[in-house]
């Protein structure tokens, strides 16, 4: 009887370790130990099913080797340069103009936001009829007057990416403009008063003092933004189907056909790590970053 | 003196005009697409071959909507998208349930019952956030096999409730740090236990996070795409790849209305999400950016 309450009261030590240890396996396992596995999936010689033998980094070389895999990487960096200047371009200036104390502003906000609701097959499918040459935004111009407008990205190998990035900026300008909202928000105004005395225009104003007073959320939009952009799949696979040929095929495209399409699950493996270290080169010291802030009390 | 008034006032006049033009701009720009896909889902194949693509309908008919509900095909199969949608809900739903709750409760532990390494998990945790899943596909495709859920909905809603952890954790983590620890201790001097004070003293605080949570992997499941792909094929796929392959349907002339449809179809749950709590949504999308 004496004992009893002793042990009860260890049972209840440990009761919050047992309760999130069934979350910590499963992390553990689905995605630490899975990227164990897909690591040493790459190190294999697995084409339809899996082999557990070592061929060292063939599969490695095997990729750098194929031709489709270095558009897929050629497009990411440009995707990713384009999509992130644009995107980071009209949020910000979204966010400027909204914080002028307008009308409507919830509303404003909210049309500018929805598309990040929407799933990208959604976004992807309406794109490519909006692009459509035929039926699409430039037989709409040509019936306006302007018969001589082109506009058939979509169907020109050497352009089609510049398309993904359209329909991309579409759907995540929102967020940008969500986050450097925020931080406008976070700035004092008598700031803004005490330039206006000195005489200072509002252009100068927001060049020189408030944006980089937004480091923190460029930092945030920068970082999210390229993740984004490195597991898109959907929408690429949705808009362009990686064509026309492979001229938009993208690292995850490449990954999904090499795996489940074209029986290479060895180099499927190795484009998937070769992805995910370019996400941790971008992810880890960001995470790092911020937790260290939380630490210090924010 | 009084011309100087007046054409500040006028250059201010302007620059308010400028402003709101641009944003008027911007909204015709973003309401553009949405404004498409209705009207062509609105209206006759012939018309859209006449060539109308972003005025009014001339005559609207439903039969677009009703088809890509019911009758259009994907394969050899012609039911429309009505049993996709339906594996959607059946796997949003149960997926949505188990991530939040199990969140709430990591996040209840994580700030309040902290034990040595705490931390450390809660790292690890957040890596799960960001991971881009190419890089798990493989092993859990392996894994669901074995189990024997490959290609099934229950297979979908494990896929989504593991990965759904990390963000559902981080978003109860940084909400039930705000509330003071003064207040379990005090309820624990009282006599109540680790369950007790979850139940009714956390969770009845945590409402606006319950909701953010909730809606956040609602919109991030529904709309997914490559667990959907990967592990599972004809009959059991979501709505997002059944979507995808009507529209990429090759035979016979191209029914842009129906394709719109479809996509507005697999839109509206997530579009009335938004519409009616739009405020939490956009919480939960800056969660992983402003720090709570």
């Amino acid at each position: 009887m004496r004992r009893s309450p002793s042990f009860k009261d260890r049972a209840a030590a440990w009761l919050p370790v047992l309760v999130l240890s069934p979350s910590i396996l499963a992390v553990f396992v689905g995605v630490y130990l899975f990227i164990c596995w897909t690591a040493v999936i790459s190190f294999s010689s697995s084409q339809m099913l899996p082999r557990y033998d070592f061929v060292g980094f063939a599969q490695y070389v095997r990729l750098w080797s194929t031709p489709r895999w270095i558009i897929a990487v050629e497009n990411l960096f440009i995707f990713t340069a384009l999509f992130l200047i644009v995107t980071i371009a009209i949020g910000l200036v979204m966010a400027i103009l909204l914080d002028q104390k307008v009308r409507a502003e919830g509303a404003l906000r909210a049309i500018y936001l929805y598309p990040m609701a929407l799933s990208f097959i959604v976004t992807g499918t309406a794109w490519k009829w909006i692009l459509n040459p035929t039926l699409g935004i430039q037989k709409v111009v040509n019936d306006w007057g302007w018969q001589s407008f082109v506009f058939d990205w979509i169907t020109r190998p050497e352009v089609a990416i510049y398309c993904v990035v359209i329909a991309a900026v579409w759907q995540s300008t929102g967020f940008a403009m969500a986050i450097f909202l925020a931080g406008l928000r976070g700035i004092d105004n008598s700031i803004i008063k005490a330039a206006q005395i000195e005489g200072a225009g509002l252009p100068r104003i927001y060049l020189s003092i408030i944006v980089p007073m937004l480091r923190p959320a460029f930092l945030s939009v920068i970082v999210l933004l390229s993740y984004i952009s490195i597991k898109s799949f959907d929408l690429v696979l949705a808009l362009t189907n990686g064509g026309p040929g492979s001229a938009t095929e993208m690292p995850s495209t490449f990954m999904f056909s090499a795996t489940f399409r074209r029986n290479q699950m060895g180099v499927g493996a190795a484009s998937a790590m070769m992805m995910l270290m370019t996400v941790a080169a971008i992810i880890i010291p960001y995470l790092y970053s911020e937790l260290k802030e939380d630490r210090n009390g924010h | 003196m009084a011309t100087d008034l007046r054409s500040a006032r006028r250059s201010q006049q302007l620059g308010r005009l400028f402003i709101y033009g641009s944003l008027v701009a911007l909204a015709a720009f973003y309401l553009m697409p949405l404004w498409v896909m209705i009207v062509t889902s609105l209206k006759s194949l012939d018309e859209i071959y006449a060539g109308s693509f972003i005025g009014l309908p001339k005559a609207v008919t439903f039969e677009a909507w009703s088809k890509a509900w019911g009758t259009a095909c994907i394969g050899t199969k012609c039911a429309g998208l009505k049993p996709y949608f339906i594996n959607s809900l059946l796997m949003v739903i149960p997926a949505v349930i188990l991530s939040s709750g199990i969140g709430a409760i990591n996040g209840y532990v994580l700030t309040k019952w902290r034990f040595k390494g705490s931390n450390v998990v809660f790292g690890m945790l957040l890596f799960g956030c960001f991971l881009p899943f190419q890089a798990v596909l493989l092993p859990m495709a392996q894994v669901l096999g074995k189990l024997g859920l490959s290609g099934s909905i229950p297979g979908l809603v494990l896929v989504h409730t593991v990965y759904g952890i990390a963000f559902t954790t981080l978003f109860f983590r940084n909400y039930f740090i705000t509330i003071p620890d003064e207040l379990t201790k005090a309820a624990q001097i009282d006599g109540a236990g680790f369950f007790r004070i979850f139940f009714s003293i956390m969770l009845p605080a945590a409402l606006p996070i319950i909701v953010v949570s909730c809606i956040w992997q609602f919109t991030q499941i529904w709309n997914d795409f490559l667990f959907g792909v990967s592990f599972t094929a004809g009959d059991s796929t979501p709505v997002t790849v059944a979507l995808n392959n009507i529209v990429n349907v090759t035979m016979g002339r191209k029914q842009y209305n129906v394709d719109m449809a479809a996509a507005m179809i697999a839109a509206i749950p997530t579009l009335v999400v938004y519409v009616v709590a739009g405020r939490y949504f956009v919480r939960g999308l800056t969660a992983g950016a402003v720090k709570g």
